[in-house]
């Protein structure tokens, strides 16, 4: 079985690493598993086909970078693209004169109650003074639920013994700007996109109401109904965004592309966890990863573009062979290492180095310091070591803040390392150089 | 003609329910199935479908997938389809291997007095409208019936279970916020035995599949009810929304894992979602669907139907 749709790629394309183009047929067997995956992660299969031709288009005729196999390409593709169409629109809450009214609107179950509170809570942390309106009169003990959350967090919950939630809505944003609260946020009743009724009495609440804010509600578990659900709301009650629930399960979420793919309105807020802390403003790439059930792809991503580097480094060991050393390359070097991370790990993992490393212990600072002398060079004394004489020492040493006899020791130490790359070229074993360590070892 | 409360309950005779009633239910399941939405198959003009074409093949994977019924259910569906010799009518063909997949008819196991069903699901499933429409149904069935309150975490869920058990006569047994549950679940298992009642219903917080804690105390409180009474919990069941997509399996898996789930209650098939996670639930885990929820009515929970629900969710 294959777990990710890198993995299912990677089956299907086989290992084109760098072997020109992207042809029809990896094209047409990486759309299958595309439209599969992105099946199962529940977009709607119109909008899985939309996305699917698109991607195609860019596909057809790519050069497959020279580090990803043709499976990796795709997915990169996909995962752009992905993070292009769910990113665009603003994600932002919009706050006009006070008070700010923001409504709530959902099917049953799909989290408003809660969402209504934490929005609060998120608000208030922004620097707002929200007031809750309590307008879902269906559910039993729908007013309650929210008093309590009102409770726990201390924010003002307003309520009204009626049967109108439009009267209730009134009422709630009068008394909470009466009390100087400058963000109203109404929770409504749950109730199913297909029952006129009830959508008819939205639409009232929504015109008493006037909110600046029209949030739809949604369910990150809902499957391919995602798309009417989203299209009757957005009829009725026009909403400027949504909010993604129980993300904190396992669900990939993909109806969350299919509602941006119909209505065109951004994700706003995602819903990671039960704590009423737990709502967040929503992150467009890690819901692209989400859906194509993929941990592995911003690594893959990584990959694709340290590819470029990749070309570097090759250059770089070309001419460690030739037996050249200068101080672009320690320079180039460096920036190679602080890209893999610690140092000591590093050094541990080359095959034959981990045990001489054992007792050596790398300073970090050491390196930085080194870096600084050689940051303080002209870029030709950097090419050109041998052209570094006495008042050039002098210039870098104080420069880089570092005293002469540190600049003299990496200087010789550039040598040896030269003289060091030679005998490698040539297959003999290199002995540790002493500038990477505290001890100062020659 | 639908399957009727008393099949369900196993019971030999009960309140006749008018054949209107049960007709009209099949009428209502497919009047909510195929309410402002096209039938299943209904882009893909059933009458004419060519077994010979491949496109017509991939129309009616897009009509499965569209419905819910997931990647691998949709395959064997088609397959099974294909290995047909003759397709002259697509739709009860089709209907006749969903049905097939969902398995025998599934009867309410309710032996002892008290029996122990345990309700569980994630968040906002329906877990406690749905529990309240049991507790009544079983009460026109002449049982008695007992509601615990072991979701304590949810604000006012309490209060809302509450609600349900005096419009349905039950006797109620809650505790504060934030209180164990598994002790709640006891409670309502030692006051059901006490008071000589037929059922007792647990009704626990929703919860993600996830949340290995919060799944962890759900299999505490399924431990504290079967130490309390020999061979229960009877039912447990899952309730899945039906707009619940491909997740439904992982629920249906992990919940099935935690406390051993007997059945699943199908809820909100009243809106125009098809509810073919079900059929994927069946298909890939075995687990029978035993009930469904198709409105906000008292009556509008229904014993499951297999013939009527794939007919149904086929023609709309």
């Amino acid at each position: 079985m294959f777990d990710t749709l890198s993995d299912k790629l990677q089956h299907a394309l086989g290992d084109l690493r760098g072997k020109g183009r992207l042809d029809d047929e990896a094209i047409s067997k990486a759309m299958r598993e595309i439209r599969l995956a992105l099946l199962e992660a529940d977009v709607n299969f119109q909008v899985v086909k939309d996305f699917v031709a698109q991607v195609r288009e860019r596909a057809t005729g790519q050069d497959v970078l020279k580090s990803l196999t043709a499976g990796q390409q795709v997915v990169k593709i996909v995962h752009e693209e992905l993070t292009a169409l769910m990113g665009t629109g603003d994600s932002r809450l919009a706050f006009g004169r006070p008070p700010t009214v923001i409504l709530l609107a959902g099917l049953q179950g799909s989290g408003k109650t809660t969402t209504s509170a934490k929005l609060a809570l998120l608000l208030r942390k922004d620097g707002k003074k929200p007031a809750l309106v309590a307008a879902d009169l269906q559910r039993p003990a729908a007013i309650d639920q929210l008093e309590q959350l009102g409770r726990q967090i201390q924010i003002p919950v307003y309520r009204k013994d009626t049967q109108d939630p439009v009267e209730v809505v009134k009422y709630g944003i009068q008394a909470a700007q009466t009390a100087g609260q400058d963000v109203v946020i109404l929770d409504t009743a749950g109730r199913l996109h297909i029952d006129e009724d009830l959508m008819d009495q939205l639409a009232r609440v929504r015109d008493a109401a006037k909110p600046t804010n029209v949030l739809l509600v949604l369910d990150a578990m809902t499957g391919q109904e995602a798309v009417n659900v989203a299209e009757s709301f957005f009829e009725r009650i026009a909403f400027d965004g949504v909010v993604l629930t129980k993300l904190d399960g396992d669900a990939r979420g993909g109806a969350a592309l299919s509602v941006k793919a119909v209505t065109g309105k951004p994700i706003k807020l995602v819903s990671v966890g039960e704590k009423l802390d737990q709502l967040e403003y929503f992150h467009p790439d890690r819901m692209a990863s989400r859906i194509l059930g993929m941990g592995d792809v911003l690594t893959l991503i990584e990959k694709a573009e340290a590819a470029v580097e990749e070309d570097e480094q090759a250059l770089m060991e070309a001419r460690m062979r030739a037996g050249i050393f200068t101080f672009d390359d320690f320079l180039a070097a460096q920036k190679m290492l602080k890209k893999m991370g610690p140092l000591q790990g590093v050094l541990k993992m080359i095959p034959g180095l981990g045990n001489q490393l054992k007792d050596v212990d790398i300073d970090e600072r050491q390196l930085a310091r080194v870096e600084a002398i050689v940051l303080s060079m002209t870029p030709k004394e950097r090419s050109m070591p041998h052209l570094i004489d006495g008042s050039r020492r002098k210039r870098i040493a104080e420069g880089s803040g570092q005293t002469i006899q540190d600049v003299n020791k990496l200087l010789s130490a550039r040598k040896q390392m030269e003289k060091m790359m030679k005998q490698m070229g040539k297959g003999k074993m290199p002995t540790l150089p002493g500038q990477l360590t505290k001890t100062g070892r020659r | 003609m639908a399957r009727s409360w008393s099949e369900l309950l196993g019971d030999a005779e009960g309140p006749q329910e008018s054949a209107d009633e049960r007709a009209g239910f099949f009428g209502r399941l497919r009047d909510s199935l195929g309410k402002s939405r096209r039938a299943l198959t209904g882009e893909l003009a059933a009458a004419t479908f060519d077994p010979g074409n491949a496109e017509d093949w991939e129309r009616l994977e897009e009509a499965l997938i569209q419905g819910d019924v997931g990647v691998r259910a949709t395959a064997e569906l088609v397959r099974r389809l294909e290995a047909r010799n003759e397709l002259n009518d697509l739709n009860g063909a089709l209907a006749e291997e969903i049905a097939e997949m969902l398995g025998e008819p599934a009867t309410l196991n309710l032996p002892g007095t008290p029996s122990v069903i345990l309700v569980v699901g994630v968040n906002g499933t329906g877990k406690t409208t749905t529990i309240g429409k049991l507790a009544q149904k079983l009460r026109e069935h002449g049982r008695t019936v007992l509601l615990g309150a072991a979701d304590t975490w949810r604000a006012a869920a309490e209060e809302q279970l509450e609600i349900w058990a005096e419009r349905a006569e039950a006797d109620f047994v809650g505790a504060a916020h934030g209180a164990d549950p598994a002790a709640v679940a006891y409670d309502s298992v030692e006051a059901a035995r006490a008071r000589g009642k037929d059922v007792a219903i647990v009704d626990t917080a929703g919860r993600l599949h996830t949340q290995s804690n919060l799944m962890e105390e759900l299999a505490k409180v399924r431990r504290v009810i079967e130490g309390r009474l020999e061979g229960a919990p009877h039912e447990t069941l899952l309730v899945v929304d039906a707009t619940t997509g491909q997740n439904g399996l992982q629920q249906a898996r992990l919940f099935g894992e935690t406390v051993g789930v007997t059945g699943v209650a199908l809820t909100k098939l009243d809106g125009s979602a098809k509810g073919g996670i079900a059929v994927a639930i069946a298909y890939e885990l075995g687990l029978p669907v035993k009930l469904i929820g198709v409105g906000e009515g008292l009556d509008d929970l229904r014993p499951f139907d297999a013939q009527d629900f794939a007919r149904a969710l086929v023609a709309g």
